[in-house]
C-alpha cells in the first residue's frame, strides 16, 4: 500500500518537476542562460493564479490563465530588462558575461520576492485545484488534482516535444542549442530565436507555477529552493539536455519522495544533495550531457 | 590599474573610520562592526572570483564552517577565544581544500553548483542535528569578545584592516598577477610554466582562511551563532552582490561595498519589507550600468 503511495505521488511530483525544469533547461541550451529568477517566475504566476481566482473572483480557470499569462509577461521583462542588456553591454568583458547574468538575474529575483511578500505578504497560498474530488486507486485515496497535474505536465512537455521536432521555429530552436554561429549565417536572427525561446520558456514556468500552487501551495519564501532544486535537476541531467532533464526529475522526484515517506519529510532534499555532489564529481557533464 | 592615488584615498578612509568612535553612537559603531566582518568575508570571495576567476556561490559555506567550528568549541570543550580562532580558521580551510579538489576539474556552472550544494548540505546538517547546534534558533556562545561597543569596534577594524592590507598585498604580488592569469586563461598561464593548480589551491586556502576567521570572528561578536545568521545563502549573496557592487578585482571594492550594503539596508529600514527591494534594484543598476562597480566609476573618471 505505502508502495503504491509512493509510486503514485513520486509519479505526479516528477511530472511536475520535469515540467519545470525543461523550461530551464531549454533556455540555457538555446541562449546559455542559467535564469536564476526561475523560481520568482513560478511563484508570481502561482500567486496570480491564487489572487485573481480568489479575491478578484475569476474563477479557478480564470485565475490559471491569469497565472500562466503572468509567468509570460515576466519571462519577457527578465530577457528585455536584465538578460539582454548585459549581453549586449560593451562594458562588461565577454568572459565575464555568464556571471553578470547570474548576478544580475539572482538580483531580479530578489527583487520579485521582496515585491511579492510586500504585496501578498509570505504566507503559505494554495491555488485552488482545477478538478477537486478524491479517486481510489487500488486502495489509494488520491486526489484529481494530483492526476491533473500529471496530466497536464506531460501534455505540455508533450506538446514542447513537438513544437521543437516537428515545427521550423523549433528545429530553429535546436539548431541554436548546436551551433548559434551556423544559423546566423543561413540567415536566421539570433534575436527573434532568444525571443521565441523566452515565451516558450514564460509559458512553461507559468504552467509549472500555477501547478505548483495547487499541488503543494507556495510561498515568497520558497523561491531559492524552487531555483536551487530546478539548478540541480538540470545539472544531474545534463546542462541543456531536455530527455536528461525529464529523467533527473524523475530520479530526484522519487528519491525524495521515498525519503518523505520511510524516513523523515524533514530529511527529503538531503540524498539528493549528496547524490548531486557524487555526480558533479564523477560525471560531471550530468547523465545525458555533452561535455 | 588602481594607482596611487586610490591608495591615499583608502588610507584617509581608514584614517577616518579609525576616528569615528569619538563621534558617533555606539549604535552606529554596532552595525559598522558586522559591516568590517561582512567586509573580510567579501574581500576574500573577490580573490576568489576576481583572481582566480572561481565563481564561488557558497562563501557562507566556508564563513559558516569558521562559526560553527568557533561555537562548537566555545559551547561543548569550553576552549577559550584564541584557540577557537584558531581552530574554525583551520577547518575552513579544509573546507575551501574539499571545494577547490572539483573546483580544479570542473567549470563555469558546475562548480557553482558544488558551491551552492556545499551550502545547502551545511544548513541541512545544522538543522538535522539542532539539539547540538541549535538549528535555525541559535546556540549562544559561553564567551564574547568584548561587551563594550568601542572594543568590538576596534577589534572589528583592525581584522578588516589587517585581512585587507593581506589580501590587497596578496593581489598586487606577482602570486596575485600569476593567479589573474590562471583565472583568464588557464591553458595560457600553464604555457607559459607556471603551476595553475597550486596557485589556484593556494588562493582556495586563503580565501577560506579569512572567511572562516570572519564568521569566527562575527559570531564572538553577536553571542550567538544560527543557521540564519551565517551560513544562509541570503547571506552568501550579501558578499558577492557587495563585492560586485563595490567592483570586482579590487579587493577594497568588496569592503566598500559591504559598508555600503549595511548602511543601506539601515537607513532604509523605516520601508520595512521595501528596503531589501531598493537595495537590490540599486545593485542590479549598478551591474546593468556600471559593471565596474564603485571603484570602477573612479578609475573610469581618471581615466
Amino acid at each position: 500500500m505505502l508502495g503504491l503511495q509512493i509510486l503514485i505521488d513520486g509519479f505526479a511530483i516528477s511530472a511536475l518537476y520535469g515540467l519545470g525544469a525543461v523550461g530551464f533547461s531549454l533556455i540555457f541550451g538555446v541562449s546559455g542562460v542559467l535564469n536564476l529568477s526561475h523560481g520568482a517566475i513560478m511563484v508570481v504566476a502561482a500567486v496570480t493564479a491564487w489572487a485573481t481566482a480568489g479575491d478578484l473572483g475569476f474563477g479557478t480557470y480564470g485565475g490559471a490563465l491569469a497565472g500562466v499569462l503572468a509567468g509570460f509577461v515576466l519571462s519577457f521583462a527578465t530577457y528585455f530588462l536584465v538578460v539582454r542588456p548585459i549581453q549586449g553591454s560593451h562594458a562588461i568583458p565577454r568572459e565575464e558575461k555568464e556571471i553578470f547574468v547570474l548576478t544580475g538575474t539572482l538580483l531580479w529575483g530578489i527583487m520579485i520576492q521582496q515585491a511579492i511578500a510586500y504585496l501578498f505578504f509570505n504566507t503559505p497560498k494554495t491555488v485552488r485545484p482545477l478538478v477537486e474530488g478524491v479517486v481510489n486507486i487500488a486502495g489509494v485515496r488520491t486526489p484529481i488534482n494530483e492526476i491533473v497535474t500529471l496530466l497536464v505536465s506531460w501534455t505540455a512537455i508533450g506538446l514542447l516535444w513537438l513544437l521543437i521536432n516537428r515545427t521550423r521555429a523549433g528545429k530553429a530552436l535546436l539548431a541554436a542549442s548546436m551551433n548559434p554561429r551556423g544559423l546566423t549565417l543561413l540567415g536566421f536572427e539570433m534575436a527573434n530565436i532568444h525571443c521565441v525561446v523566452w515565451a516558450i520558456y514564460g509559458v512553461l514556468a507559468g504552467i509549472a507555477g500555477v501547478l505548483l500552487g495547487a499541488f503543494l501551495g507556495v510561498s515568497s519564501d520558497n523561491i531559492g529552493t524552487l531555483t536551487a532544486s530546478a539548478f540541480s535537476i538540470v545539472v544531474l541531467g545534463g546542462l541543456g539536455s531536455v530527455s536528461g532533464s525529464l529523467i533527473a526529475a524523475y530520479v530526484v522526484g522519487y528519491l525524495e519522495t521515498v525519503t518523505a515517506y520511510l524516513v523523515a519529510p524533514s530529511v527529503r532534499s538531503v540524498p539528493v544533495l549528496l547524490l548531486l555532489v557524487l555526480v558533479v564529481y564523477l560525471r560531471p557533464q550530468g547523465l545525458l550531457g555533452r561535455r | 590599474m588602481l594607482g596611487s592615488r586610490n591608495f591615499w584615498l583608502a588610507m584617509a578612509a581608514l584614517v577616518v573610520l579609525y576616528l569615528l568612535p569619538f563621534g558617533v553612537s555606539g549604535y552606529v559603531l554596532g552595525l559598522l562592526t558586522v559591516a568590517y566582518y561582512y567586509a573580510v568575508a567579501a574581500m576574500a570571495w573577490d580573490l576568489l572570483f576576481g583572481f582566480a576567476g572561481e565563481v564561488n556561490f557558497g562563501p557562507s559555506f566556508l564563513v559558516g564552517l569558521g562559526a560553527y567550528t568557533a561555537t562548537l568549541l566555545n559551547v561543548y570543550a569550553a576552549a577559550p577565544i584564541l584557540p577557537c580562532l584558531l581552530a574554525a580558521a583551520a577547518a575552513a580551510v579544509a573546507g575551501g581544500l574539499v571545494l577547490a579538489v572539483p573546483a580544479l576539474r570542473l567549470r563555469g556552472p558546475y562548480f557553482g553548483l558544488v558551491t551552492l550544494v556545499a551550502v545547502l548540505l551545511l544548513q541541512n546538517i545544522i538543522v538535522l542535528f539542532s539539539g547540538i547546534t541549535g538549528g535555525e534558533i541559535g546556540l549562544a556562545l559561553t564567551d564574547v569578545l568584548a561587551i563594550d561597543d568601542h572594543t568590538n569596534y576596534w577589534y572589528a577594524l583592525g581584522f578588516m584592516t589587517v585581512s585587507g592590507g593581506l589580501l590587497f598585498g596578496l593581489s598586487r604580488s606577482s602570486a596575485g598577477l600569476i593567479l589573474q592569469a590562471s583565472g583568464q586563461d588557464a591553458v595560457q598561464a600553464a604555457a607559459l610554466g607556471f603551476n595553475v593548480a597550486k596557485h589556484k589551491l593556494a588562493a582556495f586556502c586563503i580565501s577560506a582562511l579569512f572567511s572562516g576567521l570572519a564568521g569566527a570572528m562575527l559570531v564572538f561578536y553577536l553571542g550567538t551563532a544560527s543557521a540564519g545568521t551565517v551560513v544562509d545563502i541570503g547571506i552568501g549573496v550579501q558578499f558577492i552582490i557587495a563585492a560586485v557592487l563595490g567592483g570586482r578585482r579590487t579587493i577594497i571594492g568588496a569592503a566598500i561595498g559591504s559598508i555600503f550594503l549595511i548602511v543601506a539596508g539601515e537607513v532604509l529600514r523605516p520601508l520595512g519589507e521595501l528596503s531589501t527591494f531598493v537595495v537590490s534594484s540599486f545593485a542590479l543598476v549598478v551591474i546593468l550600468f556600471l559593471p565596474g562597480g564603485f571603484l570602477g566609476l573612479l578609475a573610469g573618471r581618471r581615466g
